[in-house]
């Protein structure tokens, strides 16, 4: 991406696009991916709440999928996750991307 | 009256001396001149020695420091005359002194060990005791400054004080100060 | 010809008239002598329904600078305002309004920074912050204190600056003193400052932006850059508006005043309350046969140096009067602006620096005549080696 000058910005640091961090993808900074088992999963919706980066996809006020273009892998969903075993599990992406 | 009058108040605080300052101010602003009033705070302490300033002129005042060479001087409390230079910087041959006081003008120069200078005597405590039912003696040091002054009108100054008292007192304190007033005007003498 | 609105306030009571008829839709407060008397009086105006601010209590100054930084930030017309160490106390937010370009008006009563603590007048406060990015208008009466907070409301906003402004005033010596102002009429004053429409809102759903985001290495530096060119369009947005204003009131206003400066050999370089004290002992000098002049600044940020220089062209000395202390530096704040305004100008003036009434010490013509006096000899051999002199300092090094 090219960094603009200072005459081609918006002043005062202010964001006209506000919330356009969803164009910016993060998806390709993780070591861990989230693989969210729906069997296993009681939609208690902590994992939602926790995510850092509102990558826990909702349909009809339950869990629906994880948005890989954005999770950065940071496991708080499945360390919040209160089933046992886990309805999310870490798995190393060189190990996803094996299979 | 010279172009440039300049008052300087010697109070203690708590005593008046502010609102004083400021109204004399306020009336001369009344009558279309121009004015200045200020208090120099101290401590801001109840019963601190405390002064206070008004100018007033034809002309537009820029000046915006103290009085040193104030060509009147009010006194409200003559505890003062002893702890004070009151009298700092008053020109001697026609330099006004008017004190709070149940002495002469005669006590007052041997006090001040002062020669020259007109120096004038009111009780203006007892009249405000009297006539207010506090001792506070600003209001009837103003109609003392009148009538000795020539600054203002008399009338001038009672038309600011009931602009001043409108608000926020009951009608008798602003009777009592009207009375003290006009008793003051009377009743202030001096050499 | 128009009739003045002819009033007698204290500095602060003028400043609460004029923020009444400019009726902000925010005002933040917290009381601090010698401010106190003004948001008192504003208060009064909020609890009689003059005006329909929002007027929000806080419980710090520091507060006060972030609800008026977020109600800016929602596109209010915010004003708040401070002493001393109140604003010390904003200060982290300070920058904030106006790196964020938000157009806050805060009026500051100039008060002694402690310790040790002190409640009186000097310039310490304001000149802390003099690089904070907000403009800095300095008064020299009531009437500028009431003149200058009309128009900073326009310079601030005008689309060209948009930067905080502060209006300065002497604590006590003006905020306390009653004395003679014209005032606008109050649908003058109305027309005069206008409605603000934002360029951003966050209350603006329809549309939303994000204020405030983390800027790093990659745009922080662009940003500050912009604010400077907001600060470098600043002195055309002041005249202009100065001079608009003059149409209106009659009391035109410019970066700095010059009075009987053109011929004068011996110049004085104030600003604030000392400024009209210094007239009436120039104009005393004039009568004596003495070469006297006055440079009054107004604005000290932005700071117009090439015109002040070329102001100051034809002194043969120059005292530079500082009521703050620039420690470590050579000289106060004024003092520095002043010799740094003349370097490369080819000119070699005597300059000396007269530190002044800190904490609220007198000024007195006495004082401004000895400074005079100093400058004579400046004027025959040059900057001396003792050219940071303390006026009116008791012992050793006092003048």
């Amino acid at each position: 991406m090219k960094e603009r000058g200072w005459t081609e910005i918006p002043i005062g640091g202010i964001i006209e696009d506000a919330g356009n961090a969803a164009t910016y993808e993060t998806g390709s900074w993780r070591t861990y991916r989230p693989i969210w088992d729906s069997e296993a999963c009681i939609d208690c919706l902590r994992c939602w709440v926790a995510c850092p980066d509102s990558s826990i996809e909702l349909a009809d006020g339950k869990i629906a999928g994880i948005d890989y273009d954005h999770c950065k892998g940071c496991g708080i969903c499945s360390f919040e996750c209160p089933v046992d075993p886990k309805a999310i599990q870490m798995k190393l992406e060189t190990d996803v991307a094996k299979k | 009256m010279p172009q440039l009058t300049e008052i300087r108040w010697h109070a203690r605080g708590g005593q008046g001396a502010k609102t004083a300052s400021l109204l004399v101010a306020e009336a001369a602003a009344m009558e279309g001149k121009y004015s200045q009033g200020f208090p120099d705070y101290g401590p801001e302490r109840m019963g601190a020695p405390m002064r206070g300033f008004t100018r007033i002129s034809d002309k537009p005042i820029r000046v915006h420091c103290a009085i040193y060479e104030p060509g009147m001087v009010v006194v409200l409390d003559d505890t003062l005359l002893s702890a004070v230079d009151v009298a700092a910087g008053t020109p001697a041959d026609d330099g006004l002194i008017i004190v709070n006081t149940v002495g002469t003008a005669a006590d007052v120069r041997r006090e001040l060990k002062l020669e020259g200078r007109k120096i004038f005597t009111i009780d203006a405590t007892g009249i405000a005791i009297d006539e207010i039912g506090r001792p506070i003696p600003n209001t009837p040091m103003l109609g003392a400054l009148m009538k000795v002054s020539n600054l203002l009108s008399l009338d001038t100054v009672m038309a600011q004080i009931k602009k001043k008292f409108s608000h926020g007192f009951r009608p008798e304190i602003l009777e009592g100060n009207i009375r003290a007033i006009q008793r003051a005007y009377e009743e202030v003498v001096g050499e | 010809m128009r009739v003045a609105r002819r009033l007698i306030l204290t500095g602060n009571d003028a400043t609460a008239e004029a923020m009444r008829q400019i009726d902000p839709d925010v005002v933040t407060c917290f009381p601090i002598t010698p401010q106190t008397e003004l948001m008192h009086k504003f208060a009064e105006h909020v609890a009689d329904g003059d005006v329909k601010t929002e007027f929000v209590l806080v419980e710090s100054e520091h507060s006060a600078m972030s609800a008026a930084v977020g109600a800016a930030a929602a596109g209010a017309r915010a004003m708040t305002a401070t002493s001393a160490n109140g604003l010390a106390l904003m200060w982290e937010i300070v920058y904030i309004a106006a790196s964020y370009r938000l157009p806050i008006v805060m009026p500051v009563v100039n008060r002694a920074l402690s310790g040790p603590i002190n409640i009186h007048c000097d310039h310490s406060d304001t000149m802390g912050c003099r690089d904070t990015g907000w403009i800095q208008l300095y008064s020299e009466n009531a009437q500028e204190v009431y003149d200058n907070i009309l128009q900073a409301v326009r310079i601030a906003e005008h689309p060209d600056v948009l930067l905080p402004v502060m209006v300065t005033f002497d604590g006590f010596i003006l905020s306390h003193t009653a004395e003679i102002l014209e005032g606008l009429e109050d649908a003058e004053a109305r027309n005069w400052i206008g409605n603000y429409e934002a360029k951003y809102s966050l209350l603006n759903t329809d549309d939303p932006v994000t204020f405030g985001p983390l800027d790093l290495q990659d745009y922080y530096f662009e940003h500050k850059r912009q604010e400077i060119e907001g600060m470098w369009h600043a002195p055309t947005v002041i005249r202009e508006i100065g001079r608009a204003y003059g149409e209106l009131s009659g009391r035109p206003y410019d970066l700095f005043e010059a009075y009987r400066l053109e011929d004068a050999e011996l110049a004085v370089v104030a600003l604030g309350s000392t400024c009209g004290t210094t007239k009436v002992v120039v104009d005393e000098l004039r009568d004596q046969g003495t070469k006297a002049g006055l440079l009054k600044i107004r604005s000290f940020r932005p700071f117009p140096e090439a015109e002040i220089a070329e102001a100051l062209g034809n002194a043969k000395a120059i005292g530079v009067l500082d009521r703050s202390v620039s420690f470590g530096a050579p000289g106060g704040p004024v003092h520095k602006e002043i010799k740094a305004a003349l370097y490369g100008t080819g000119r070699e003036i005597g300059i000396v620096n007269y530190i002044y009434g800190l904490g609220g010490r007198d000024m007195s013509m006495d004082n401004i005549k000895t400074a005079f006096a100093g400058l004579e000899k400046v004027a025959r051999e040059g900057t001396p080696d003792d050219n940071i002199r303390f006026l009116g300092l008791r012992g050793e090094g006092g003048v």
